[in-house]
């Protein structure tokens, strides 16, 4: 962040007083860093002053534990029947009675979901999405992951409905009361959207136990703001004319409501479910930390034992339930061709459910007296550890002195010493720096905030770790955006390129977290370089797909001009489009170091030393101040960069004469 | 141009002595902060000077009409007139700022949000320019919806909305999708629907604006086919001239907020209140509008006639006939009764716009 500030001033109309205050602010931040002896309080936050916030939270949540008993232990006894309902169903069968005497009833057959996902895929979008849907549960099948990936599922199942009803809800009542959405909805959003996904695991562990309850509860908490935002912007669409009339065949605002405006934004609303899906699925992965236990506990299992090959496994696995869940409920929102015939009984107008739900019954029922139907049998059964082992293996005897080169290099010449350089930087010069930025580039109200965040890293005693992340994160999005941005401009100007990067890109985005983790983890081992490309790879998507987009949506006649006007290709380029592209670009940044900070926190499970790390061990130590402290600090680092951003791509974008 | 109180329809006052049905007094549509406390301070006519000195929008201003039962009223105005603004005022969709609306002697300003509902969802209907279609159901439901709001029973909702259906001839599109209609096929829908409570008034706001010119003009043709079945009491809102002296019985011309002239279309354009009107009547042909009570002369003076027509006929709809037989033709009241003659050479006269040059000498 910090190159980003001090390339400020040349940004800056060159009038003499704005340049004036940057020399003067960037002397003083001199001064501080070369000779610190003039006012150590200024560049080392001293251990004295450290307000103690993470006390104050514990105090809280140790109150609200002793306390709220009752509540707590009523939700879980509540969310618990319907999750061990979909448990039992999906993973486990139902046992009744004890001992031998117990009778069984089974599981649904894997045979039977195996065609059900194809078939909701055929219904969905024809032969193409009931192959890819079929192929991947046959893979999580085929690859022994099916009892985890249906534990995986059982937990989405529940926490998703939760999730979009209470998500609507709030939607709803923020579209009624716009001032509950600028003053309490908006804001909570913005912080639910920033803070780390460790960090929403902790207050869950301690009021709700180690528990799938608590998974389930982190991850419908996690997946909620999507469906918020979507739903307002649902409402928000709808078309004045529909609203009035909704008013005029006499509707009470209930009738308005439900059977108006909301069925009316209904195909915004899908989009809200789509991504509330994927975040849901990612949250599970992470969740298995507090006893969610499924695909996420399986990888989580074998990083902390190293074993490369059961890691990539279980992470494939991740992958190919992201992808059916991603493709098919996409698929569903689109619109299909009507059957345009009456009179036609439910069998009858739902020919591809009745086929589904007879299969799942079937199948279900033949598992009672064919072994094979109630689990993958052994023989069919495929294990890749020993593949994967090998090809890393392959790769570290072959490759090692290279690899190994690469990493130090890095670490030595580049990760390093911009480490050294951040930690050592100045705190109130930092808090100066951003806060005149924000100013310059929006205005008081900025300043303040971003002042009041920043300086809560240092007056919490975070400032080293908060330097740590930053550092991380910021070079990790630095890069990121860099081969981004390349990557896009490529796909804008070849049609080809921009064809295959599509469904590449579409992957990349559906993937959780987690699963990036594990193949760098194979060639980089654990440390700060493995994390940076990690997260390299994770944050890199937006930036692409906006400088894309950003190219390819100038208008048509703006080239046409400046091809008129004798522009060399060069020169179209430097001049007309990217300039024009920019404000794009910048939302593509934006969302691309977004991205890196929350998968910077992750990579805490592979050895960083920062935030992540400090939340991290507070999980581990169920400690909510520390925890929550630490996720408080990272969600402030996410909102300063993404404020400081967005107030430069509005500033570009007036100046553009676009808004 | 004149920009004072609206000219009434007092240059020819028609004889209509069907019972009023929709009234509307001193209307006024005001943005700004204290918009009502502003028109109180005022008695309700503050000048333009006073409005702009205290900052306020006057969308739509002193605006007074009635509206007969089974009458076509068309307000017309371009874009920004206010006259969206007003057919909403008269809905109560927008709450007026100041004046009286009355619904068959309920005053509709003070009606509860329950008794509004009620009026709404049994003697009101509305057409939309872009046709409001509920996208999730089918043509059968979105036409059924409004009785289904008013929990009107599944079997007798649907039995009435493919009546409506059959009416304005989109049988066999019932499981259709809205997004699987053409423009025009669509506005039908929003017809068929605004029909399914038989509202007694029904507000059209620019229904056929959205849709192209050919498919326009049959649209309005399948209206008057319509209306002449129905006979409900019409508001109609239009930015096109053509289209509303097609249509109506009176039109009112709007401009900046305010009515500048309510008048049948031969009175608008016989005698256009303001320049701006007369700008809009110019190209208008006046044997489209002009009736034969109008170029009649009130004598009985021929032995033979070659033709009988009312008093109330359109002159183009006999001019051909007149012209091609070359002799007087008998005007009579609508029951009959002979009132006068139309002399060839007259209608000549007004389709070539000779009558325009002897009035000018004269």
């Amino acid at each position: 962040m910090s190159v980003a500030d001090t390339a400020m001033p040349s940004r800056a109309p060159s009038i003499s007083a704005p340049t004036m205050i940057w020399a003067a602010a960037i002397a003083i931040v001199a001064i501080l860093y070369l000779v610190p002896s003039v006012a150590p309080w200024a560049v080392k936050y001293p251990m004295s002053a450290v307000i103690p916030v993470a006390d104050w939270i514990s105090v809280l949540m140790a109150w609200l534990k002793t306390n709220f008993t009752w509540l707590t232990r009523g939700i879980t006894d509540i969310f618990n029947v319907p999750l061990q309902w979909a448990i039992n169903i999906l993973a486990k069968g139902w046992k009744f009675g004890y001992g031998p005497d117990a009778v069984v009833f089974p599981r649904l057959s894997w045979i039977g979901v195996c065609a059900a996902f194809a078939i909701a895929g055929y219904a969905f979008g024809g032969w193409r999405l009931a192959s890819v849907a079929a192929a991947c549960m046959i893979y999580i099948a085929l690859f022994g992951q099916w009892e985890s990936a249906m534990l995986t599922l059982a937990l989405i199942a529940i926490s998703v409905p939760l999730c979009i009803v209470i998500g609507a809800a709030l939607g709803v009542l923020a579209f009624r009361k716009p001032w509950i959405d600028r003053v309490i909805i908006e804001p909570m959003l913005d912080l639910m959207q920033t803070m780390p996904t460790f960090a929403y695991l902790i207050p869950m562990l301690l009021l709700f136990g180690n528990s799938p309850v608590s998974g389930m509860l982190a991850t419908a908490v996690f997946a909620m703001p999507p469906m918020v935002r979507a739903t307002i912007l649902a409402l928000k669409r709808v078309p004045h004319e529909i609203d009035d009339f909704g008013e005029m065949v006499g509707c009470t605002p209930r009738q308005k409501l439900l059977r108006v405006l909301l069925p009316s934004g209904r195909a915004t609303m899908m989009i809200g479910v789509n991504q509330v899906i994927m975040l849901a699925l990612n949250m599970v992965i992470i969740s298995s930390m507090i006893g969610a236990g499924g695909l996420g506990y399986d990888v989580l299992l074998a990083l902390r034992a190293l074993k490369i090959g059961q890691g990539m496994e279980a992470g494939l696995a991740i992958v190919a339930l992201a992808i059916v869940l991603d493709r098919l409920s996409q698929a569903a929102v689109r619109p299909r061709p009507a059957l345009h015939t009456l009179d036609l009984n439910f069998v009858q107008r739902n020919p591809m459910l009745t086929l589904a739900v007879g299969l799942l019954i079937v199948t279900t029922a033949l598992s009672l007296f064919v072994p094979a139907f109630a689990a993958v049998p052994a023989a069919i059964k495929v294990s890749t550890a020993p593949w994967w082992k090998a090809a890393v293996d392959w790769i570290n005897i072959h490759f090692f002195d290279a690899i190994e080169a690469f990493r130090t290099f890095l670490l030595l010449y580049i990760l390093n010493p911009i480490r050294d350089f951040l930690v050592a930087f100045p705190w109130l010069g930092m808090v100066l720096l951003v806060g005149l930025a924000a100013y310059r580039l929006s205005g008081v109200r900025l300043a303040i905030l971003v002042v009041l965040m920043t300086s809560f890293c240092a007056v919490t005693g975070l400032w080293e770790k908060s330097m740590a992340t930053l550092y991380l994160c910021g070079v990790s999005a630095i890069i990121a955006a860099f081969f981004g941005i390349a990557l896009g401009i490529a796909a804008s100007r070849n049609d080809r390129f921009a064809a295959f990067l599509t469904p590449v890109l579409d992957t990349l985005q559906t993937l959780p977290s987690f699963c990036f983790i594990i193949p760098v983890v194979m060639l980089f081992r654990v440390g700060d370089v493995t994390a940076m490309i990690a997260t390299i790879l994770f944050a890199i998507v937006p930036a692409i797909r906006y400088t894309n987009h950003g190219i390819r949506q100038i208008p048509e006649n703006l080239i046409e001009a400046a091809t008129v006007s004798g522009c060399t290709p060069r020169q179209m380029f430097w001049r007309v489009q990217l300039p024009l592209a920019l404000p794009e670009i910048m939302l593509g940044i934006n969302q691309t170091v977004l991205l890196a900070l929350s998968m910077i926190i992750i990579c805490a499970m592979i050895g960083t030393r920062d935030l992540g790390q400090e939340v991290f061990i507070a999980l581990a130590k169920a400690d909510a101040g520390r925890g929550l402290t630490a996720g408080f600090a990272i969600a402030f680092i996410g909102i300063v960069s993404d404020r400081l951003l967005r107030a430069s791509t509005d500033r570009l974008q007036s100046r553009l004469g676009l808004v | 141009m004149n920009d004072q109180a609206p000219m009434r329809d007092d240059t020819l006052p028609v004889q209509d002595d069907r019972p009023i049905k929709l009234l509307c007094k001193d209307v006024w549509k005001v943005f700004g902060d204290g918009a009502k406390q502003f028109m109180a301070k005022h008695n309700g006519t503050p000048t333009a000077e006073e409005m702009s000195n205290a900052k306020m929008v006057g969308a739509v201003r002193h605006a007074s009409l009635e509206v007969r039962r089974g009458e076509n009223f068309i307000v017309m105005g371009l874009s920004g007139s206010g006259k969206s603004t007003l057919v909403r005022c008269l809905s109560r969709l927008i709450e007026p700022t100041w004046g009286t609306i009355e619904f068959d002697g309920i005053d509709l300003l003070k009606a509860s949000p329950e008794a509004l509902i009620e009026i709404r969802r049994h003697r009101m209907g509305m057409v939309f320019q872009h046709f409001a279609l509920l996208p999730h159901l089918t043509v059968l439901e979105n036409i059924a919806f409004p009785l289904s709001v008013q929990g009107v029973e599944r079997k007798a909702r649907e039995a009435r909305a493919r009546k409506v259906i059959e009416l304005v001839g989109l049988g066999g599109r019932e499981q259709f999708y809205p997004r699987e209609l053409s423009g025009g096929q669509q506005q039908r829908v929003g017809i068929a629907r605004s029909l399914a409570v038989e509202p007694e008034i029904w507000f059209l706001d620019e229904p056929f604006s959205a849709l192209d010119p050919l498919i326009r003009r049959e649209m309005q043709s399948e209206l008057l086919r319509l209306q002449s079945v129905l006979k409900k009491t019409i508001v109609f809102i239009t930015h096109d001239f053509d289209e509303a002296i097609r249509l109506a019985d009176r039109v009112a011309i709007m401009k900046d907020g305010q009515i500048i002239q309510i008048g049948t279309p031969e009175e608008l354009v016989l005698h256009p209140a303001t320049d701006y009107v007369a700008e809009f009547t110019r190209d208008v042909q006046r044997a489209k509008v002009m009736s034969a009570a109008r170029l009649m002369r009130p004598q009985l003076s021929s032995a033979e006639y070659g033709g009988t027509v009312k008093a109330t006929d359109k002159i183009s709809s006999f001019a051909a006939h007149i012209v091609g037989v070359r002799k007087n033709f008998l005007v009579t009241t609508a029951e009959g009764k002979p009132v006068g003659e139309v002399a060839p050479d007259d209608v000549i006269d007004l389709l070539a716009d000779r009558d325009q040059l002897r009035e000018a000498r004269a």
